[in-house]
């Protein structure tokens, strides 16, 4: 039963929303666009002047400037495809199997996965680099002793595996974060639901895929557009690892090195804040352009289910009523019983707003 | 190289960083900022998630895309104009100017999986909750905050681990000793051609102890937020 | 002294201390020198406060790789130290057009210091000194004295000697030849193209054609370093592309190396991890006697923030740093790192005063790619770290490697084009 809007101003909208924009915007929104700002001007002779968008023709038009720009996008790319292949599959599969009931030490496992991102650039660069090392590394020792010596190479060194490994090892540290979310959502899963499928005979690995996985699509694009973002804007274990010019020969090159590389400038190439800013624009350009992509073309298809407690998921994208099996009297929370107002023939009215 | 074993254990890292420069100084630093900016991006982010989910008004989703554009920045580009913010308002080199950035940091992605998570929330709740009197604010902290306890905890996990091993910010804006955090604090052993290691891991190992505790508090409310808010 | 009377002593000094401190001036060192922290908390400092009541210096590092990011966004805001530590050449350059370093030509100390050594923080025409010229390195190579016995080899002076001895090594096997990897590739340039190059585009004298535009990087002064560097591939460690600078520090300090192509500043460390007898030798010359060539080059300088407070603390920092005090506690606390004033200063270390020895032996010349050279894109110290790695690899030959670096040169820099 919808509440008739009162006419009066509804004040507490704007201060639920005021602090968060103002701070936002104080502290993010404003340097940021002042620094991308930048991107139309250049420096000459100490003097900013005004060039229009002649920093982005450079970008993508010089051969110098554009080889690196395609040659960071290409990488960036490969990365985000790596995770989003190996990651988050891996982290969905961990998270159902730690969902099951009958698992014992889930919580151990679960922090022991999730300790990986936990750690410091710093020191997962450093043990990386090390387990990988040719010299003092225990990889070789490792792949000697099950007889598969002859795979073993520098892979940090060269230029066809380093991206690679680099980002399974970034996979391997950020495993935890697709995990904890699907965890999350497959906990709030309610267990008539489950219940119900086995009554209909639906078990183990059916039960995910007819019933869960279905449920948590929505949790999913959340975590592959989080993961589109975070990969595109990735910096740190690269910079870690093969430090601001993303060795060997720009193999590793994201945009987010090629980024901090021009903007701040690197050893003795002074920083250009300006070439800079244009490059972030333009990072800033593609991942808009991929969540849009996500929003405007993948979620509206995606089914949201609201849970009403004890009962039954009803899809809200659709207006039809369903029969409810149960209906339970009420709610308790806080220290408070509230009649339910639920019956078996009241109309179920179409939510309040659009969910998809 | 070898295993560990008895002969190579040697605690000299750890006598080397607790012999330079103030150890526990940092340590509180670290949590204050740390533990304060996740408070405030969760009490912003879901107040802020709340309005955007529940209500319908001109401008909600231009709104949300506005939260979001956060998200798709890295905030390292607007160091210098950040800095010149802090400077000219006399908070550089507190940590104030650390909470400020980390907030503002955190609060697009909190907003965009609170308000995700916060749909899921019954509207009959809600309704009941106001025909039984109820005003906005108490729906909000006593109704819909305690079922997205998941959510936030998740949030308060994702935004907890860069706040904490934070170096850049915490260099450009507050490296005077008083105020430096535990990470800034380990790389003084990072040097220019050779790096105490023994001393950067030992500090870095003992910097991940708080923030494994934090994940066990967090995980823990997750768990317990699943289990008993949402369903009876 | 009698205790009561020492007590009194130190009960007077430290209320006049404390009376003193009230008009005490603090100035803000930035550095990128984490290694020396302890040299200056424990050395320079108590040296300068002692000398200078009045006067408190904090020194204050960061991290090496984030120096020039974090300074010059500190510098943008306002919110910077006193006292700049200064990259030579172009990046303090930079800093004094823009404003931030303040003109100290006629500080009193400057008399101290040769042209040479003045030119890594002046103008390109001279006519303007900001930062004070603190220490310069020596590159050349470092070596495994007990493995050289042991193998019978002698301290190579030619090219061909020079192979002959990794030849030997090699063939040995039980130490490997060189430790060099191309992880990091900076060490690939400066180790390696820097170190030995002098002696191929003859010091000064090509790096300032190459500046004039009278020689280019096609030509075979410049490209010859690069065939000696794709000639060393053969005679590094197993995996050497994954190799790291750390790596190959403990490689060489381990005894697995036999040679060490370095920079002076490894003396102090090596100093304490080595447990066998060390020498070095200079870059090995093409034919015997030759004149040879040394990369002498000025790394740390010092000077002042355009916009301190403490101007007259500063200047009064600035002289002592300029003076023969400060030098010989330099030079000693961290040998390896060469004041460049022209007071003499007594090394105690006898590997620093090997090093030293080449400045008499040997014609002096800085990096190739530091002064100028790098101030466009593509900038050429980055290109040769590139090529250097590149050519040991064997992925580039050394003529294209010179034909590439030319043609990322010529785009930009007028006398070349």
């Amino acid at each position: 039963m919808a509440v008739p809007q009162k006419p009066k101003t509804r004040w507490h909208i704007a201060v639920f929303l005021a602090p968060a924009v103002l701070v936002y915007t104080a502290v993010m929104i404003y340097p940021l666009f002042n620094t991308l700002r930048l991107s139309l001007f250049s420096e000459v002779d100490q003097t900013r002047i005004w060039v229009g968008l002649q920093n982005f023709r450079t970008l993508f038009g010089d051969a110098i400037w554009s080889e690196q720009f395609w040659n960071a996008l290409a990488n960036n790319a490969w990365f985000f495809v790596i995770h989003m292949l190996v990651q988050n599959p891996i982290g969905i599969a961990l998270a159902a199997i730690l969902s099951s009931p009958r698992l014992r030490f889930s919580a151990f496992y679960r922090t022991a996965i999730f300790i990986p991102t936990i750690l410091s650039f710093v020191i997962v660069g450093f043990a990386w680099k090390l387990i990988l090392s040719p010299i003092w590394g225990i990889a070789p020792g490792m792949l000697d002793a099950i007889g598969l010596k002859f795979l073993y190479q520098p892979w940090l060194g060269k230029e066809e595996y380093a991206l690679t490994t680099l980002s399974l090892v970034s996979v391997w540290q950020y495993v935890g974060i697709p995990m904890m979310l699907i965890y999350a959502a497959l906990l709030s899963i309610p267990d008539e639901i489950l219940e119900a499928a086995e009554c209909d005979g639906i078990t183990g690995i059916s039960a995910f895929w007819k019933i869960k996985l279905p449920l948590i699509l929505p949790s999913i694009g959340i975590i592959s557009v989080l993961t589109f973002v975070a990969n595109f804007n990735a910096f740190d274990l690269i910079y870690a690892a093969q430090g601001a010019l993303a060795g060997p020969d720009f193999a590793t090159d994201i945009l987010g090195t090629f980024m901090y590389r021009t903007f701040f400038g690197f050893q003795l190439q002074l920083g250009d804040p300006h070439m800079g800013s244009a490059i972030a624009s333009a990072m800033f350009g593609i991942i808009l352009i991929g969540v849009c992509i996500y929003l405007f073309g993948i979620q509206r298809r995606l089914r949201n289910y609201q849970f009403y407690g004890q009962l039954n998921a009803q899809s809200s994208s659709d207006n039809s009523q369903h029969d409810r099996r149960t209906c339970d009297p009420g709610y308790i929370y806080g220290d408070r019983a509230v009649s339910g107002i639920c019956h078996p023939d009241q109309q179920f009215q179409k939510p309040s707003r659009d969910l998809s | 190289m070898g295993l560990p074993n008895a002969e190579t254990f040697s605690l000299i890292g750890y006598e080397t960083v607790l012999r330079q420069g103030d150890f526990f100084l940092y340590f509180q630093n670290s949590m204050i900022v740390t533990v304060v900016s996740l408070t405030l991006i969760l009490l912003f982010g879901a107040m802020a998630a709340f309005a955007l989910a529940e209500y319908r008004f001109k401008g909600n989703t231009l709104m949300g895309l506005y939260l979001a554009l956060g998200i798709m920045i890295p905030i390292r580009i607007g160091t210098v104009a950040i800095l010149e913010m802090m400077v000219a308002t006399g908070l550089v080199n507190t940590l104030t100017a650390l909470i400020l950035v980390y907030t503002a940091q955190g609060l697009p992605l909190a907003v965009f999986i609170l308000s995700e998570f916060m749909k899921g929330v019954s509207d009959d709740l809600k309704n009941a909750g106001r025909i039984d009197g109820l005003s906005e604010y108490k729906i909000f902290f006593r109704l819909v905050l305690p079922l997205v306890r998941p959510a936030m905890a998740t949030v308060a996990v994702f935004n907890m681990i860069p706040i904490w091993n934070d170096l850049w910010f915490p260099l450009i804006l507050a490296p005077a000793e008083e105020v430096k955090t535990l990470t800034l604090g380990s790389q003084v052993f990072i040097g220019q051609f050779v790096t105490d290691w023994n001393a950067v891991l030992s500090a870095l190992s003992m910097a991940i102890l708080p923030v494994m505790v934090l994940y066990v508090i967090f995980s823990r409310q997750l768990i317990r937020g699943i289990t008993s808010g949402a369903v009876k | 002294m009698k205790k009561s009377t020492l007590i009194g002593a130190m009960l007077a000094t430290s209320v006049l201390a404390g009376a003193a401190s009230a008009q005490d001036v603090t100035l803000t060192i930035e550095s990128w020198r984490n290694d020396d922290l302890a040299i200056w908390l424990d050395e320079i400092i108590p040296a300068f406060e002692a000398a200078n009541t009045g006067i408190k210096l904090n020194f204050t590092p960061s991290a090496p790789a984030e120096y020039n990011a974090v300074l010059n966004s500190k510098l943008d805001a306002g919110s910077a130290g006193d006292i700049i530590t200064c990259r030579p050449f172009d990046a303090s350059l930079a800093l004094y057009e823009a404003g931030h370093l303040a003109d100290i030509s006629d500080l009193g100390g400057m008399a101290n210091f040769s042209p040479v050594a003045k030119s890594g923080w002046s103008t390109d025409d001279a006519s303007v000194q900001f930062c004070v010229p603190m220490a310069s390195v020596i590159h050349g190579f470092i070596y495994n004295a007990d493995a050289f016995e042991e193998l019978g080899i002698e301290v190579p002076t030619t090219e061909a000697e020079f192979f002959a001895a990794l030849d030997t090594i090699k063939e040995d096997g039980s130490y490997i030849p060189m430790a060099m990897g191309t992880n990091d590739q900076w060490e690939a340039a400066t180790m390696g193209y820097n170190n030995i190059g002098p002696n191929y585009w003859k010091g000064e004298e090509g790096r300032l054609a190459l500046l004039a535009g009278a020689q280019s990087l096609t030509v075979e002064g410049w490209v010859a370093p690069y065939r000696q560097l794709a000639r060393r591939g053969a005679y590094l460690g197993d995996g050497y592309e994954a190799q790291t600078y750390p790596d190959s520090q403990n490689i060489f300090t381990l005894g697995r190396a036999a040679i060490y192509p370095t920079g002076s500043w490894e003396i102090s460390g090596f100093n304490n991890l080595v447990d066998f007898e060390m020498g070095a030798f200079y870059p090995p010359v093409q034919n015997a006697g030759d004149t040879c060539y040394i990369s002498d080059h000025t790394d740390i300088g010092i000077g002042m923030n355009a916009a301190t407070a403490n101007s007259e603390a500063a200047i009064t920092f600035l002289n002592w740093v300029a003076s023969s005090e400060f030098s010989t506690i330099f030079a000693n606390a961290l040998p390896g790192f060469f004041p460049l004033s022209n007071a003499s200063v007594d090394l105690e270390d006898p590997l620093a005063q090997e090093f030293i020895s080449w400045r008499d032996a040997c014609e002096s010349s800085i990096r190739s790619t530091y002064q100028i050279l790098s101030r466009g894109t593509p900038n050429l110290e980055n290109d040769t770290w590139n090529a250097s790695v590149a050519v040991i690899k064997g992925d580039e030959s050394p003529e294209d490697a010179g034909a590439r670096l030319q043609e990322g040169l010529a785009s930009w820099y007028a006398p070349q084009q």
